[in-house]
This record gives C-alpha cells, structure tokens and sequence, in this order.
C-alpha cells in the first residue's frame, strides 16, 4: 500500500491489518429499532426510520444522530421493531368499504332547506294571524 | 451521496432460469405500471429483489467510502466556516449509508453480511472514490462536480418503485442540496481566485475528468435484462441519458468560469446528446474491481475501524460480563 495522503492514516501503520478484519458475527450489529420525530411541542410523532443498537438507550443517541441532525425536533421515541404490530399489505383488501360513504361525512348533511322552509311556514302562518 | 448509475456486475448476469408464478408476477408489474410503491413483504421477482439489493447496498458502501477522501481534509480545510461545513457533510454521508444499509435490509440481506462483503471486497461501490483528493481544490471538485452527478443519479432513482428505498433518496436528496451549493461555492471561490488558486482548481479538474465521465457507467448495450430492470423502476434511467443530462447542466457551469475539461472533443450534438473522447473503458472496469490508485487505503481503513473498534461494541453488548474469581 502506498503512503497516505491522509496524515492521520499514515500514523496508524495499517499493513499490520491488512490482512483483513476479524469476520462479523451474525446479528453482531444489534436489533433494530424504529424511530419517531415529534418536530414541535403539540405536534405528533411521526415515523423517522431505524437504527441499529444493543438497547433502547443506545438506540436513542443514534436516533439523535441520524433524525435529529438536520431539522428541528423536540422530541424522539424509539420501540424495538419487533414489538412492532402490523397487519399485512397482502391483506390490505380488508381496508375497502362501502365506495359510498356520506352517513360519515359533514357534507353528508344538509338542513339549510329544512330551516329555510320552515321559517317561511312559521312567517306565513304569523302573516295570516295578523 | 453517490450511488453511480452504473451496477458493477449486471453484465456478467447469466438469465435466470427461475420461472416467476405468472399470476403474481403480472400483479406485480400492473402495481408498478398504477405508479404503486412496492413495500418490503409484499411479494416480488426474485431478479427485482437481487437487483435491487445489489444496487441499494452498493450505494451505501459508496456513501461510507466517500466520506474517506474529504474526510482526509477536515483538518486542513481553509478556515473556520469551510472545516464546519466539511465535517457536517461528511457527517451526512455517513448518515445517508445507515439510511441505505437499513433500506437494503428490508429486502433481506443483513447488515453485517453487507459489511463483510464490502471488507472482502465482493460488493462494489462508486469508482469515484478510489482516486486520491490531493489538494484542497480536488475537494472542491468532489464537492460540486461529483456530488452534482450523484444527485442526477439519486433524483432519478428516488422515483423508482421499492418504498423503502425512495424514502431513504427522498431525506438523501434533501440534505445533498447544501452539499452541492457549498462544494460549489468552495469551486467559485478558487476559479474567482488567485492565479495559482485557477491553477490548482485546473489542475483538479483534469484529474477528475474521467472519472466523472465513467461515473455514470460505459455506455448503454441494450438487452432484455436492462429493459426488464426499467419496467421495474429499478433503474430509471439510462446511463446514457443520466451523462448527458448531467454534462448539459454542468459543463456550461464550468466553462463559464473560465475552467474547462482537458478533452478536446467534448461538446453538445445538435440532439442534446453529448461525444467526447474514449475515456479507457478498462481502467473504469480495472478500478471498479479493485485496481485504483486507492482501493487499497479505503478498505484497509475500513478493516482497521471494524477490528481496532470492535470492543466498543462488545462493551456495548455485555455491559455486566461476569468477572470470575481465580480458582486457586
């Protein structure tokens, strides 16, 4: 290998390790965990990525790293994702209802008719009276 | 940063003979063809998930690595603001692997067989790393000119079909903007500069020249293989194509300085398309495969922090390992 441009790799004299690293253990990286951002006070948290660590408390100062480097956020949560509940995509047929769904919706109901037509009734009944 | 548009190892493919279920599989292509995403446990062609964890991964070596060449600069970056803005972009690039290792995982290939496969130099990653950033000025060209063709490459990608993986180009491509306008700035101020600062600057340019050209990937054969993996959006565009949309945004940017590339037969065709001279095809293949001026230093250093750092993470793991008395 040739010298280093880099001063402080030259320092480490590196040939001796040349030969190669030491093999990586199966899952010798951690679980992983799911991280949420809440960016404001009174905003929600929102799903930010994952990270790899030995325990949530590690997981956190990656997740500090990796999610709040760059924006703004006041607060963050992380869970293992294997505490994770999810249903399957494959199953996502079970989310389609009726394609008509007024009864739920505020549009669904209109009274501005009713009301107009009962007022004239009561002022045309009053009309009469008099 | 850098996922090159080129994916080392697609053209020695043999077909597969695997037959896909045809039911699943025109699924698959009409969620595609809708403009669905595709998410990590949905079902998907066994050359889809191939291909794209090749491809995911080596972006994310390239990421890793490519924060070795600049990082040799932070202590010798000129001045205050300059270092600041070197060590957040290295940072960066170190984050933007994590977010790619993790988008690689959902396919199924775990992180640690990533990074054993990076260490014995089976994964590939961007050839562009593997040149020497001699001066402050080859900084400034990483930091404009390659960021500037990685960014093509990731806008391009980040509009493909794996969820995961647009999700992580998505954050990547936010925070790259910064990383081209500083990379640019630091090149304005050199050509802008001194004439031994417009020396240097050319000088760099030069070095870099080819490498940029080859960053993209030899030009486009077309096989049924590459028109496969477009109808999948896993690749977006054509390495072709990614060029020349890139020297046509970038040379004119270049040139107007003053600075220009060392290739005489660089210019525009009437088509929008760009010629330029060979660019030695093998030395890209060579460099790629291991033989460049650095790929020696990259991995070495990358060997040197997994062993000579590995306690930390045993300290992590067995915080109470047991301390056994003497038995006698």
């Amino acid at each position: 290998m040739e010298k280093s441009l880099d001063p402080r790799i030259a320092r480490l004299n590196i040939q001796r390790n040349e030969e190669g690293a030491s093999p990586i253990g199966k899952h010798e990286y951690g679980e992983s965990f799911e991280v949420f951002v809440q960016s404001r006070r009174g905003k929600q948290h929102v799903h930010a990525g994952t990270v790899h660590a030995s325990d949530p408390g590690m997981a956190l100062i990656f997740a500090k790293e990796q999610f709040g480097r760059r924006q703004h956020c006041v607060n963050m949560w992380v869970v293992a994702t294997s505490e994770i509940f999810a249903f399957q995509y494959a199953d996502s047929d079970m989310f389609e209802t009726v394609p008509e769904k007024l009864h739920r919706e505020p549009g669904g109901y209109k009274v501005r008719d009713k009301i107009e037509a009962y007022r004239k009734k009561i002022s045309q009944q009053k009309a009469d009276k008099s | 940063m850098y996922g090159g548009g080129y994916i080392p190892g697609q053209e020695n493919e043999k077909p597969d003979q695997f037959q896909e279920d045809p039911v699943k599989l025109k699924e698959f292509e009409d969620r595609i063809a809708r403009g669905e995403k595709i998410e990590p446990h949905d079902w998907m062609p066994r050359g889809y998930r191939k291909q794209l964890i090749r491809m995911i991964e080596q972006h994310a070596h390239s990421e890793i690595i490519g924060a070795l060449p600049e990082g040799t600069w932070i202590t010798r970056a000129p001045g205050f603001r300059r270092k600041m803005a070197l060590i957040a972009k290295v940072q960066d690039e170190v984050g933007h692997g994590q977010l790619l290792y993790n988008a690689a995982e959902t396919l199924g290939k775990s992180r640690e067989e990533m990074m054993a496969d990076l260490l014995s130099g089976k994964s590939k990653y961007s050839n562009v790393f593997n040149y020497p950033a001699k001066t402050w000025a080859d900084v400034a060209v990483i930091g404009f000119l390659i960021d500037a063709a990685a960014i093509v490459n990731q806008v391009a990608n980040s509009k493909g079909s794996y969820g995961p993986y647009c999700r992580a180009l998505e954050r990547i491509c936010y925070e790259e903007s910064f990383h081209l306008k500083q990379g640019h700035d630091a090149f304005v101020a050199l050509a802008t500069g001194t004439k031994k600062q417009r020396a240097m600057l050319q000088d760099a340019v030069n070095r870099w020249y080819r490498p940029i050209i080859h960053f993209f990937g030899p030009p486009d054969v077309a096989s049924v293989h590459t028109e496969k993996l477009m109808r999948w959006k896993v690749k977006m565009m054509s390495n072709d194509a990614m060029r020349n949309q890139y020297l046509s945004s970038y040379v004119p940017k270049v040139r107007e300085l003053g600075i220009d590339f060392p290739d005489p037969n660089l210019r525009k065709n009437a088509d929008g398309t760009w010629s330029f001279s060979d660019p030695d095809w093998d030395e890209f293949k060579r460099v790629i495969k291991g033989d460049g001026p650095c790929n020696k230093e990259r991995l070495a250093v990358r060997k040197w922090v997994e062993t000579e750092h590995r306690w930390i993470r045993e300290a992590l793991f067995n915080p109470n390992a047991k301390y056994t008395l003497p038995l006698s």
